[in-house]
């Protein structure tokens, strides 16, 4: 059985259709980049993914582990293994980021019925995983993302998938605003999270983040329509020639 | 989706867990408000001559005010109007308990308070609090009582100080809160029946944390308890306040007034979690919360610190001030103010610089929920002499859902042009961005909002006393239920 399977998937913001009928299918163990330009519908599908409710879906489904995952809340999907390492993260003051992830931790642990951790079993796996993003242990008592730099939100994103191990972790946009030294921490972050039952969506719209996350898929969306796939040279193939012509190339194959 | 509305509707059930009635017998004068009901209330009290004439010259100055319909009209708050003729006055468990043992209490009384989680059995308490209990009007049991007066600490019902220490309550009754004052205080300085009292002789450090809890239980009775503080010379307390009362249809009248004086090089902290009946989610019922607090640092390097966190009753008007005599004293006011469904709060503090090199800090965090008002309400007044004076005002609030509000009155009066001020005021509302970002990490909907609401005041329970810290940030999750769907 495969992961995730999206048949169809059609949505709406606003009344404005952005997803177009989307199939995709992902197993365990592969890293799939969704790639396209700005408005083509990348972060639509991320966050449907991840259950946000302020997008209408009006055709299609979505199985995530055999399970209707349209039917899931956010939080439920979450507990299910959905992880989804935002764009632009969220501050929450006066809460301290240690607090908060062994919260969410706990929360699915709850929801898996095993276990709750204490402050003592939660620390020293936390210090360890803190060790792998390269960041400061200062951090952890810090209010979540609460002035921190952009380059530190992003990884405080992947630190936070680090901790809850998700089974299907969509990276949406986490390219966007680091520098070369980051993405690299970033990018090793990541690849030490690849595990044969683990899947990993990278929507981006650089392929230079694709030198560092090497992927088994590549998708391109433009305008709502997935209009190729295929392995991690198409990425390139996309670097050389731009999505323009990519799109064109693809209409001309198989006209709409 | 129904799921989610099935969860919300169990949730917002289960709202106020306190709301139960005592089944117990109780003593009480009939409806309505004359000289004679006065003059009842003292006899029963057996109270001394200065007593009753300081009650009679309050009630008739409040009979005054309310003929001239002075009752105060300014605060932001919409309510029907109050028939003082249609409340009894006096309302006590019959049994009448004896101070010296718990054993002769009513073991309905002991139940109702361990249902309320106050254990009075001195075994069973947190090492380290020391508790007086008022049921409806009058003090049913004061526990340490006698390990505290070892070391001098006077702790007891006000009625006890009255008869044991007339000289201390002759001395600073009305001192800091005047007959005169306010409407509600007039009344209140006319019909108190209880309260509490603490006397902390010089260079003593109060060892406990002294606690009064309030519970009203009768139906169709007004609470008027009375508190006098009292620190002297280089001497230290913390004192903590918590108040419950059963769910009922009507509107029950809280009119309170606490008086705090710190002499020289003396400390207060006061700390309170008001969780009165907050009425329905249609806004049937609850407690009327019309309360006069003020402090007087009298003496040098004094310092009065109020802690409040209020998340019941109706209606809560109530404005716990300092008033900054001795030099270099020290007035803070820390506060959060809860308003779910219906509930309406006017709150905030008064720093009133009157020595030199003063200082006063107010942290304000407001939270609207529901259709809930929250305003705060402060004044910042520097006078002539108040050389030096500092004044850090923190003013926030926070808005969850379109249907509540936030409002902000922040006076400032400087007549001294050395006096230095500060004014930080930010409103925000928990937006959807925040929710899914928590939900997104496995947190219920419910769960999230409590987290950001917690992360919100964390400035003001990081003042709060350790027990009681865990206890307010748990009452504001309760407190929230229901106010996302």
């Amino acid at each position: 059985m495969s992961l995730l399977e999206i048949r169809n998937l059609k949505v709406k913001v606003d009344n404005h259709e952005i997803l177009k009928g989307i199939d995709m299918e992902i197993n365990p163990g592969e890293v799939h980049s969704i790639m396209g330009p700005n408005g083509s519908g990348k972060s639509t599908l991320a966050q449907v993914l991840a259950r946000r409710e302020s997008y209408d879906v009006t055709d299609g489904e979505i199985l995530y582990t055999g399970k209707d995952l349209l039917a899931m809340k956010p939080e439920d999907a979450a507990c299910e293994g959905i992880f989804m390492a935002f764009q632009y993260p969220v501050e929450i003051p006066g809460i301290s980021n240690a607090y908060f992830l062994r919260s969410a931790l706990n929360a699915i642990r709850k929801y898996r019925g095993e276990d709750e951790l204490d402050a003592m079993d939660f620390l020293p796996m936390f210090r360890e995983k803190l060790k792998l993003l390269d960041m400061d242990e200062k951090l952890m008592n810090r209010s979540v993302n609460e002035g921190f730099s952009g380059g530190e939100k992003k990884r405080n994103e992947i630190l936070q998938m680090a901790v809850l191990e998700p089974k299907l972790a969509i990276l949406d946009e986490t390219d966007s605003g680091l520098d070369i030294d980051a993405l690299r921490i970033v990018a090793n972050g990541v690849n030490a999270m690849r595990s044969p039952d683990r899947a990993i969506i990278v929507v981006t719209h650089y392929q230079r983040l694709l030198n560092y996350i090497v992927p088994d898929f590549v998708h391109v969306l433009v305008n709502g329509r997935i209009v190729r796939s295929g392995g991690p040279e198409l990425a390139l193939e996309l670097e050389e020639k731009g999505y323009v012509e990519i799109d064109s190339e693809t209409r001309q194959v198989t006209p709409a | 989706m129904s799921t989610n509305i099935n969860t919300i509707r169990d949730l917002a059930e289960r709202e106020y867990q306190w709301g139960f009635v005592t089944d117990i017998e109780e003593e009480r004068v009939p409806k309505g408000l004359n000289e004679d009901v006065i003059r009842l209330i003292s006899a029963k009290k057996n109270e001394p001559e200065f007593m009753l004439e300081w009650r009679l010259k309050a009630y008739r100055h409040w009979a005054s005010l309310e003929k001239a319909q002075a009752e105060p009209k300014w605060a932001n708050i919409k309510y029907a109007p109050i028939n003082y003729q249609n409340i009894s006055y006096y309302s006590a468990p019959k049994r009448k308990p004896s101070l010296k043992s718990l054993e002769e209490l009513d073991p309905e009384l002991l139940r109702t308070y361990e249902k309320l989680g106050i254990p009075l059995e001195e075994q069973k308490l947190f090492a380290g609090v020391a508790v007086d209990a008022v049921f409806d009007s009058v003090s049913v049991a004061t526990t340490f009582k006698e390990r505290l007066a070892e070391i001098g600490v006077i702790f007891c019902s006000f009625s006890e100080a009255v008869q044991k220490h007339p000289e201390l309550v002759q001395k600073y009754l009305g001192t800091v809160v005047p007959y005169t004052d306010n409407f509600f205080a007039s009344l209140n300085a006319a019909v108190f029946t209880d309260g509490s009292f603490v006397y902390v002789p010089k260079g003593v450090r109060c060892p406990l944390e002294l606690s009064t809890y309030f519970r009203i239980n009768a139906a169709e009775t007004g609470q008027f308890e009375r508190t006098l503080i009292v620190t002297d010379e280089g001497s230290y307390v913390s004192y903590l306040e918590g108040c419950t009362a059963p769910i009922r249809d009507e509107n029950q009248l809280h009119a309170a007034v606490v008086e705090l004086i710190a002499l020289d090089n003396a400390q207060i902290k006061y700390s309170t979690v008001q969780n009165w009946y907050p009425g329905d989610k249609e806004g049937r019922g609850g407690i009327f919360n019309f309360v006069t607090k003020r402090g007087k640092c009298q003496g040098v390097n004094s310092k009065i610190s109020w802690t409040q966190v209020e998340t019941g009753s109706a209606i809560t008007w109530k404005y716990p001030s300092c008033i900054l005599q001795g030099d270099n004293s020290v007035g803070e006011f820390y506060s959060v103010a809860l308003t779910n469904n219906y509930q309406q709060a006017d709150t905030g503090t008064k720093m009133i610089h009157i020595g030199k090199n003063t200082r006063s800090t107010t942290v304000s965090k407001g939270i609207s929920a529901g259709h809930g008002q929250n305003t705060y309400r402060g004044l910042v007044k520097i006078m002539k002499g108040a050389t030096g004076a500092r004044n850090y005002t923190q003013c926030d609030s926070l808005l969850i859902g379109d249907k509540c509000g936030a409002h902000t009155f922040p006076y400032i009066e400087v007549r001294n042009s050395t006096a230095r001020m500060e004014h930080e005021a930010s409103t925000s509302k928990i937006g959807e961005d925040q929710l899914f970002y928590l939900r997104q990490r496995g947190l219920k909907a419910e769960d999230a909002v409590s987290m950001i609401v917690n992360g919100f005041c964390k400035r003001v329970f990081r003042e709060l006393p350790m027990e009681f810290a865990v206890e307010a940030q748990k009452l504001l999750s309760v407190s929230l239920e229901g106010s996302v769907g």
